[in-house]
């Protein structure tokens, strides 16, 4: 699309060209509305962390530091123990999944980038046209599929539609085709097969696209919530969205509760953003432009 | 063996590549296109998916023209994107354009704007709902309440529903959008603006004569993906009208959870495939509009 024009500048860009310290009035103006934009934007997060650790009969006053924080309502929805439960099922699938995308589309897409075969151009067609067709589309065949195969209710029938994706082919693709030809043959003459130029050559050198792709992977697998839903039956089966959607139900009126659950399933999204802060918004920017 | 070392290496390589792409050329017949067949097929069927399967032309078809609610989630499932796109299009640019001129705590303010990036549809969902309870429960009406300003029904309003359920899902998104537009924005040289500066340009004209034409790829972009996004709205409904999924009175309810409640409460399998293959239709057709009106002009 048109979006790659800007390409070889942005992710540089991002890093170095500074805009101007603030000196006058109207910059301190502008910083001011942005600051407070900003506190806008997380209040829904710190509202939710702040009632997770409040006892019940503060949940309805508006101050957002509690008055005696406590951690009461974790230990009651974790001793529960389904809540763990599910967490470890978005663990296993979240990272299962991101290891399958990280290997098989970036092995699609050095193929298609990098070798010349009949029906390479039918397969990059192939592949790039399933990104028009929408997974709601999808779902109802899935569902029928993992019925006659009896998958319903298991890991591998939450996974399978995701295992691969176009976007992520696409995206390795776009990035293999800046590592050099030559680089590939001095490897091929020093005797190394397709496989091992590839894992140990190629691979090395796109490190900031895998890592980019890992988080789009992960972030969507952990917060995917239609499929699971779908193929899931058995409350031990469930992800951490599936569960926390029945668990609000379920808990009613008490939000201290359903914040806590909430709350378990989005610190662990925002501890690994605040560390890794840079570096995501920059795998961000590739993806999205580049994907 | 041998027979590999016969080969040429233009052979070869055709060897290795095919034996890289044998499992995942399987993996995109079976999971993508025979499920899109499937889909096109069942759409032509009746099925409850106990009893056999009929053939029935296109009656789903004609069930759905002439079905009211199916009216209704069309009317609902374009509000959203007409109201959502251009206001995550207007917030996220105003974001970016003043962003980008700032240089103190910039990266704590763009941290502050990503954030809600990072959150779980479902869980914000639920805390978004939490919010507009009415008083003493809500956030907004308690505030609102200490203002002594009357209490809005939000959830439970078939006129507020619809954009109180959109709201969070503009604030997931815009995100997103920001980092993209800041990302346009410092692609554009330096030299245009110094061009400008040089010419004694007023900064509206540098806005829409210089800045906004050279971010057409990006705006491309934003429109094409949140749009998208707007269509097939689906989480922050479910979850916020748990008690009455698509309620009061389906004045929220998108086409997305009008083919959930079809096929997986009401197990009328054909019908929702009908629905996802009119899905699919919209979704090409704004795709392929957006990116020819905003291409060319």
């Amino acid at each position: 699309m048109t979006a790659t024009e800007i390409r070889p500048t942005t992710a540089a860009a991002l890093e170095t060209k500074a805009p101007p310290k603030p000196r006058n009035m109207g910059q301190i103006i502008r910083w001011l509305l942005l600051f407070l934009g900003g506190i806008a934007m997380v209040m829904p997060i710190a509202y939710m962390i702040s009632t997770s650790l409040k006892w019940p009969h503060e949940v309805y006053n508006v101050n957002l530091i509690p008055d005696e924080p406590t951690l009461e309502n974790y230990l009651y929805v974790l001793e529960d123990g389904r809540f763990y439960k599910w967490f470890i099922n978005s663990i296993i699938i979240a990272t299962l999944t991101t290891i399958s995308n990280l290997l098989f589309d970036s092995l699609v897409g050095y193929t298609l980038c990098k070798f010349k075969f009949p029906g390479r151009q039918i397969v990059f067609i192939a592949i790039l046209s399933t990104l028009m067709i929408p997974t709601e589309m999808l779902v109802i065949p899935w569902y029928l599929m993992s019925q006659s195969f009896g998958w319903l209710d298991s890991y591998w029938g939450i996974m399978f539609p995701g295992l691969m994706t176009a976007f992520g082919t696409f995206l390795m693709k776009q990035f293999f085709e800046s590592v050099p030809d030559d680089f590939i043959e001095a490897a091929r003459i020093d005797g190394l097969n397709e496989l091992q130029i590839w894992w140990t050559v190629a691979m090395p050198l796109v490190k900031p696209a895998l890592a980019a792709l890992a988080i789009f992977v992960f972030l969507g697998n952990w917060t995917a919530f239609l499929w699971p839903l779908i193929v899931t039956n058995s409350v031990e089966m469930y992800t951490i969205p599936v569960g926390l959607s029945g668990f609000g139900d379920e808990a009613d009126v008490a939000w201290e509760l359903i914040m806590t659950g909430a709350a378990i399933s989005t610190i662990p999204t925002l501890v690994v953003f605040l560390i890794f802060q840079r570096f995501i918004i920059r795998g961000v920017v590739m993806a999205g432009l580049k994907g | 063996m041998t027979l590999y070392r016969n080969l040429t290496i233009k052979q070869k390589q055709i060897v290795w590549a095919w034996s890289f792409l044998a499992l995942p050329v399987l993996f995109y017949g079976v999971i993508r296109f025979y499920p899109t067949g499937t889909a096109f097929v069942i759409s032509f069927q009746e099925w409850n998916l106990l009893g056999s399967r009929t053939w029935t032309g296109f009656d789903n078809y004609v069930t759905l023209w002439n079905d009211p609610v199916f009216w209704k989630v069309f009317k609902n499932t374009f509000a959203y994107l007409l109201i959502g796109t251009p206001v995550s299009l207007v917030l996220s640019f105003v974001i970016a354009y003043h962003l980008d001129k700032l240089r103190f705590m910039h990266n704590f303010l763009r941290m502050l704007y990503f954030l809600p990036f990072m959150t779980s549809a479902v869980a914000m969902a639920w805390v978004w709902r939490w919010f507009y309870q009415g008083v003493p429960i809500g956030l907004f009406n308690n505030i609102l309440a200490g203002f002594g300003i009357p209490q809005i029904e939000f959830l439970n309003s078939t006129t507020n529903a619809l954009p109180a359920v959109l709201a969070p899902a503009i604030w997931a998104g815009l995100g997103f959008q920001v980092i993209i537009f800041m990302a346009g924005l410092r692609a554009i040289p330096v030299s245009f603006y110094e061009a400008a500066k040089i010419d004694g340009v007023g900064w509206w004209t540098v806005l829409t004569q210089i800045t906004l034409p050279l971010l057409k790829p990006t705006m491309v972009f934003i429109v094409v993906f949140s749009s998208i996004g707007f269509l097939r709205i689906f989480d922050h409904v479910f979850n916020m009208t748990t008690n009455n999924p698509g309620g009061p009175l389906n004045s929220t309810k998108p086409l997305v959870l009008m083919i959930y409640d079809t096929a997986f409460n009401g197990f009328n399998m054909g019908y929702a495939a009908a629905q996802t293959v009119v899905l699919f239709t919209i979704l090409l057709i704004v795709s392929l509009v957006q990116l020819r009106l905003l291409r060319s002009e």
